[in-house]
């Protein structure tokens, strides 16, 4: 059965898909050679409603190592968008021309609706404040290369924990893994929505801890996970000044953690990492980047259902 | 207990449905949402009806075929509501009403940075995601329904 497949959020696959896709994505790590033209004549159409840079170049850096070729649009300013075409008619157009799609959009769900329409492969490569599942595979994949394991971790996330959807989705992602500890670390006015603190409880081999002084978690982390506090997210100028750079990590904070404690930012970093911490063997943000094309070359793979 | 003063009669209906226990004050939005106003049949909404087990209920008594409403709309705006099937006087059948796992187009997304703000011709579905707690989320963005102020 070849039933067509998309990518919505990171629970649309299995632990074992998952596993499998992380498996595929060290394999081309270690062997890029091998993968160099298994996309030959494979066309990704990267649809980004709205600016990205990682994202889309990693998209596009992903086919183009793989001998496919790439095309799309940047903004809505530069699609039929800005005619008013609906998102459903603009993936029946895509369909006939490229084998792949990713879709970024500011409205929440308009992947979804792509796929419904959709005769190729849609991945959703972020919408709005609602999901981004490939982040969360970049983090889960970076976890893995760099621990060895996804389970019996401290994970401590820090700062922007009420809007940050990739929070929200690497929590999701890790409780389905064994004996994940989670040490919470916000003020007051970002913490974690109440629904994940829910899921949380119900699940007896996770333990979690909120706190509010970064310093407190530093000793006893395996990863710490920094979030940017948006300025997007905020109604009110004021609020978003007094929380912006709440948090900073710097080079005295770095000295209280494990030795083989690992730093991760799903990027753009602002203030909360300070520049010197770039030079700490222990911060991982911009290798983290290159695990995010592995993992969305390996995507591209099993949505196009290619074996190698 | 001061005994009821008035007593309002609505008479057997032949065909159609019986829609009882409905919980006081429901009774008119069952009735826009039904769309029972747009149909061509008698339609009777009693309000505020005493009943034993509930002290106040609304009723709606619908004479129509029988094939002509979704319970689904019933189970997700009332479950507790009751359903008469009515054929030849008589009832033929009392449907169980449960939480719908979907309903289109009954509610809409409050949220802004929702697709269905935006995209033509797209119906408005919600997915039944906590029974316990009787939690429904848009399909497309996953915002609660009753969050934002739905209605």
């Amino acid at each position: 059965m070849n039933e067509l497949r998309h990518l919505m959020s990171p629970l649309d696959l299995s632990v074992e898909e998952l596993n499998a896709l992380m498996d595929t994505a060290e394999k081309i790590r270690s062997d890029p050679e091998r993968y160099a033209h298994v996309c030959d004549g494979k066309i990704l159409a990267t649809c980004f409603y709205e600016p990205s840079t990682r994202t889309r170049l990693s998209f596009e850096s992903a086919m183009l190592h793989m001998g496919g070729r790439t095309m799309g649009f940047a903004s809505a300013d530069s699609s039929s968008a800005a005619k008013g075409e609906s998102v459903a008619d603009t993936i029946r157009i895509i369909s006939c021309f490229a084998d792949i799609c990713a879709m970024r959009h500011p409205k929440e769900g308009a992947p979804m609706v792509a796929a419904a329409h959709s005769t190729i492969p849609v991945i959703n490569a972020g919408d709005g404040g609602h999901q981004h599942p490939t982040q969360t595979l970049t983090d889960l994949m970076t976890i893995r290369s760099l621990k060895g394991t996804l389970s019996g971790m401290t994970v401590g996330l820090c700062g922007d924990l009420k809007f940050g959807r990739t929070v929200h989705s690497l929590i999701q992602a890790l409780l389905r893994y064994e004996n994940v500890r989670f040490v919470m670390i916000s003020p007051e006015e970002l913490k974690l929505p109440g629904y994940i603190i829910e899921e949380l409880k119900t699940k007896p081999n996770a333990g979690f801890a909120e706190i509010t002084k970064l310093e407190e978690a530093m000793p006893m982390l395996d990863i710490l996970y920094m979030t940017r506090v948006q300025r997007e997210r905020f109604f009110n100028e004021e609020d978003y000044v007094r929380l912006k750079d709440f948090y900073i990590l710097d080079k005295k904070k770095m000295r209280l953690a494990k030795e083989d404690m690992i730093v991760l930012h799903p990027l753009p970093r602002v203030n909360e990492i300070a520049v010197e911490v770039d030079q700490d063997p222990r911060a991982k943000y911009f290798e983290q980047v290159k695990y995010g094309m592995y993992i969305r070359m390996a995507l591209i793979l099993m949505l196009l259902r290619i074996e190698i | 207990m001061q005994e009821q003063k008035y007593k309002l009669n609505v008479g057997k209906i032949d065909e159609g449905f019986v829609i009882d226990h409905i919980h006081a004050g429901r009774g008119m939005k069952l009735y826009r949402d039904l769309g029972l106003g747009m149909l061509d049949c008698s339609v009777a909404l009693i309000t505020n009806a005493s009943s034993r087990k509930m002290g106040k209920k609304d009723i709606i008594k619908v004479e129509c075929p029988i094939d002509q409403f979704d319970m689904d709309v019933i189970g997700f705006l009332d479950h507790n509501a009751t359903v008469d099937v009515i054929k030849g006087g008589k009832i033929i059948a009392k449907p169980v009403i449960t939480l719908p796992k979907q309903v289109k187009n009954i509610i809409r997304c409050k949220n802004p940075r929702c697709i269905t703000s935006i995209e033509q011709g797209l119906d408005q579905v919600f997915v039944l995601t906590d029974p316990k707690n009787e939690v429904y989320r848009c399909k497309y963005c996953e915002t609660r329904y009753g969050d934002q102020d739905q209605s």
